[in-house]
């Protein structure tokens, strides 16, 4: 399946004090591939989400994006985070900038790119989203949904690698999640590597190549689609999934 | 009521003495106060223990005390300069540590996704402290910061015992010469109340122009 690695995690663990919260994680996610993260809360999966990008530290194990492990600190790190997108379940768009200077404030600042032509491809990815005609709006005058599509721009302005999804969907009423899945969807198919953790099973199942459950700080099972939701190996996920395809 | 007509020079002196105090002890303040904000919340940790170092020296020091340290203890290793340069010293890194700790518990009402989200677009520490989380401190720090510099005119009194023109120190010539006490403190007050409103207008300006723009 992974043919050619560009994430890969081997062997890592985090604690936040006593309580170890990753274990012995191994993953490794190929170039255009989705993988779903799913599982209970508490079990690592969003720290996980955040580690790949060095949100999160380690304690150990190694983590290397296209061939590179993570640099610790400093301008290096800065560039590599450049090449990862991330999309926050509280959006996080800067609250004091418009929906335009919010998409191409890292253009400018990071890629150096002139602000002219800065704006120009923001304002390609905001039509792309469908907000071109809030540019000029500030964060808090549009609605969740509307702003995680902005904050999905944003990070893919920079024309990263890959994007990193944590519970992008999480805190939109429900009307509103299917706008930002679809953005989703259409990357997936775009061809887009993909880490996202989602309580969207819906999306599992239709955009992911594979997905990983977590219980504990560990990795389940990491499978396709079809196989874990039809036929899960562990005890923990089926009880996981009985629990939330029921309602 | 005449003490300020007859003595309208030793005013103007001590007033402008004061005011040159306090804008050029401001300046040192606002930008030493940014710097140690700065250092405070730097991932390097040998910047952070500076920064805590200074604001724990400074802020805990009575200042006629740095005073006298200033202006006693620095000639003694080399370094003579004028009084209102060695005045303007201590008034400033004294009230840079006010301003360090307001900036800071301005960077703190900053929501942390804020930085999270500039770092993770590869913004380094110092873009993500200048260009998304400072702007947004900014406007919660306008008036504790304004109350620091208001105390910092005040403060600029104490520079009048180690013989720096100032306006406070205009009391001892006129009480000399025989004025009422009562009215030579009614307008050295004057002249304080001109400074210290001056500031807060100032503050209120930019409390208008920045503190509710979200």
């Amino acid at each position: 399946m992974a043919v050619d690695p560009l994430i890969e995690l081997r062997n890592v663990n985090k604690y936040y004090g006593e309580l170890h919260v990753l274990r012995d994680i191994d993953l490794t996610v190929g170039k255009g591939e989705v993988v779903v993260v799913i599982g209970p809360s508490g079990s690592g999966k969003s720290t996980l989400c955040r580690t790949i990008n060095r949100l999160e530290t380690i304690e150990s194990g190694t983590i290397t994006l296209d061939g590179r492990p993570l640099p610790a600190e400093g301008k290096a790190l800065a560039r590599l985070r450049a090449e990862v997108g991330m999309v926050f379940q509280s959006f996080n768009l800067f609250a004091h900038k418009t929906v335009l200077q919010n998409v191409s404030l890292a253009q400018v600042k990071v890629r150096r790119r002139r602000q002219e032509e800065a704006d120009r491809r923001s304002r390609e990815l905001l039509d792309r989203v469908g907000l071109l005609n809030q540019a000029g709006k500030y964060p808090a005058q549009l609605s969740g949904g509307q702003q995680q599509r902005v904050a999905i721009a944003r990070a893919l302005a920079m024309e990263p690698k890959a994007m990193l999804f944590d519970e992008p969907t999480s805190a939109l009423d429900p009307e509103m999640i299917n706008e930002v899945l679809e953005v989703m969807r259409q990357l997936a198919r775009e061809g887009m590597t993909m880490v996202v953790v989602t309580h969207e099973m819906g999306f599992a199942r239709a955009s992911a190549n594979r997905v990983v459950f977590m219980a504990d700080g560990r990795i389940v099972e990491d499978r396709s689609p079809d196989e874990f939701f039809t036929h899960p190996r562990s005890d923990r996920a089926k009880d996981f999934l009985s629990k939330i395809l029921k309602h | 009521m005449n003490v300020l007509t007859d003595n309208f020079s030793d005013y103007g002196a001590g007033f402008l003495g004061t005011l040159e105090l306090t804008v050029y002890a401001s300046l040192l303040a606002l930008a030493l106060g940014f710097l140690m904000a700065s250092f405070r919340v730097a991932p390097v940790g040998s910047l952070r223990i500076f920064g805590t170092v200074w604001v724990a020296v400074l802020r805990n020091t009575p200042l006629t005390l740095l005073f006298f340290a200033v202006l006693l203890g620095l000639p003694r290793f080399g370094l003579v300069l004028p009084f209102e340069v060695f005045a303007v010293l201590a008034l400033g890194c004294y009230t840079s540590a006010f301003i360090c700790e307001a900036l800071r518990s301005g960077i703190n009402t900053v929501p942390r996704g804020q930085g999270e989200a500039a770092r993770s677009l590869g913004m380094t520490f110092g873009q993500t402290l200048s260009l998304v989380v400072l702007p947004q401190a900014f406007r919660s720090v306008i008036p504790p910061v304004g109350s620091t510099l208001i105390a910092l005119a005040k403060n600029s009194a104490i520079a009048g015992a180690f013989s720096v023109t100032e306006l406070l120190g205009t009391y001892k010539t006129l009480n000399e010469l025989g004025y009422s006490i009562i009215w030579t403190f009614v307008w050295i007050a004057v002249g304080y109340l001109v400074i210290t409103l001056a500031i807060s207008a100032v503050f209120h300006a930019l409390e208008r122009r920045w503190g509710v723009a979200r």
